[in-house]
């Protein structure tokens, strides 16, 4: 019987993370920056059907970056997630923490056993009410997850979008409308062209709402906000 | 995906009855007998049927609306003066229950999160009438309770944004699902509901006269049916009413509520 090759496991760790970063870098980058009244997700994408920025619970949105077919995977599990633990206990019980744990914990584990490693990297953002302060998770493909302050980027090359905003960070949180300019602005930095408003998902999770903070600014409201 | 739950469907309940079966309402593994009345399937009339509410819905110029009384019966002793009957289901949609109260609430709260599951899962709302359908499957899941006596029998309405207009839905215990089209009530206080509607209903009603109707409605079913509670006006407890429309889902408030019944109360006193 022959002996399979020998492969350290530092190289074999390498190489997977590696293949999955090269392929987050592929596409566009995606922002969740604090606003005045919440938190605004704001991402390039062309489709206005595929949707890359999502609602998890009532005050939870997620988004993510890679492979569709893989954060699509993750984002339904994370909503079937949420809405179990909703329903079993109590809708204030379902929280960004316990969420982005189990995420860290399933890509860690694909990532250290399966043969390809998942090819994304995700975000979930909670909005503080009652004085409470905002949380944003940033979970990598291989598990590791940070606690991000007042802004986070994925996707794409969002070191150089990371920068853009580092340096235009105000110490008050803008408003909506400066806010999304300063992500826009940020998103095109990296970008060869001028993004059109269509070609802009973006979403809020506005604390101010009843019940369900979630909301998916359309087209026509974005294209005003940016006028 | 270990730590998160594998589920192909955008079903919540689907996904709760693979995953989670204990979740799910139902018997499962509790024993199937019955200290209480037997239902001999054979014998007609001895079915069991919801004991004690009257919730009604009745369409009026933009929408519908939908109400109940709060009164629990154990036998005949009154287990609750408040209970809610009327369950705002989503933005558009509310439902009113007849039957166990237990299982009752249960079967609003899986459907609630039924609901919002698919909107968030796909992206859209179910239609009107996928709404109905999915709840006619539930109430026919629960048809091994409805043997042992716990029966729930759901009245739903809601605003079909495709047609512009309200919509009711009743069921049988069997999940058959039939639409109304003006008015209907179930209960034990339903029929005599349904006799007041009927004399009182007009098609094209403005909110506030068909808000009346319904209060009317179940005024005197709570005065013929001892299951059925009326404006309890020493503990300050009314009757609760929904609103659909295209505007969404709205309470009636308490205040309009009792004003309704202080008048109404008022032609009807001797001396």
């Amino acid at each position: 019987m022959p002996l399979p090759y020998y492969v350290s496991p530092e190289q074999m760790m390498q190489d997977k993370a590696e293949y999955a970063k090269k392929g987050i870098a592929k596409g566009r980058s995606i922002i969740a920056l604090e606003y005045v009244d919440g938190i605004v997700l704001a991402a390039d994408n062309p489709s206005s059907s595929l949707h890359k920025v999502s609602e998890v619970y009532d005050r939870i949105a997620f988004a993510g970056a890679g492979k569709y077919s893989e954060f699509e995977h993750l984002r339904k599990a994370g909503i079937r997630h949420a809405d179990l633990t909703g329903y079993m206990y109590s809708r204030e019980d379902v929280s960004a923490r316990t969420l982005s744990n189990a995420y860290s914990q399933s890509l860690g584990t694909a990532f250290s056993t399966d043969v390809k490693p998942l090819e994304v990297e995700i975000l979930v953002v909670q909005v503080g009410i009652n004085g409470q302060a905002n949380e944003i998770f940033r979970i990598s493909f291989d598990g590791s997850i940070v606690d991000e302050k007042s802004f986070a980027v994925i996707g794409g090359r969002s070191e150089a979008v990371q920068q853009y905003l580092r340096e235009h960070a105000t110490p008050q949180p803008p408003t909506l409308k400066d806010g999304l300019r300063r992500c826009l602005s940020a998103l095109e930095q990296v970008a060869t062209q001028k993004i059109p408003s269509e070609n802009l998902e973006v979403a809020v999770l506005d604390r101010h709402r009843q019940g369900r903070k979630f909301r998916r600014l359309a087209s026509v409201d974005i294209s005003l906000l940016l006028v | 995906m270990s730590f998160l739950p594998h589920h192909d469907g955008s079903s919540f309940f689907d996904f709760l009855t693979q995953h989670h079966p204990e979740l799910r309402p139902g018997l499962h593994d509790i024993p199937t007998q019955r200290a209480g009345v037997p239902v001999d399937l054979g014998r007609p009339g001895t079915l069991p049927v919801p004991h004690g509410t009257t919730v009604l819905a009745l369409k009026y110029r933009d929408g519908a609306i939908i109400a109940g009384d709060r009164r629990a019966t154990e036998g005949f002793q009154i287990a609750d003066r408040r209970i809610e009957k009327v369950f705002r289901i989503d933005e558009y949609s509310a439902m009113a229950i007849a039957g166990a109260a237990g299982p009752c609430i249960e079967m609003a709260k899986l459907f609630q999160t039924e609901l919002e599951h698919y909107e968030k899962l796909e992206g859209v709302q179910l239609s009107c009438e996928g709404k109905a359908n999915k709840l006619g499957q539930m109430v026919k899941a629960n048809l091994p309770m409805v043997f042992q006596g716990l029966v729930v029998m759901p009245l739903y309405v809601g605003y079909d944004l495709k047609r512009k207009e309200g919509r009711i839905f009743k069921y049988d215990i069997t999940g058959g699902r039939y639409e109304e089209s003006d008015h209907h009530s179930i209960g034990s206080g339903g029929k005599d509901a349904r006799n007041t509607m009927r004399e009182h209903y007009r098609l094209g009603l403005d909110e506030e006269a068909a808000l009346r109707v319904g209060l009317l409605a179940l005024y005197n079913a709570a005065d013929e049916d001892v299951g059925t509670g009326g404006p309890d006006l020493v503990r300050g407890i009314y009757p609760t009413a929904k609103i659909v429309s295209e505007a969404g889902i709205a309470d009636v408030q308490e205040s309009r509520v009792r004003a309704l019944y202080e008048t109404m109360i008022a032609e009807r006193r001797r001396s």
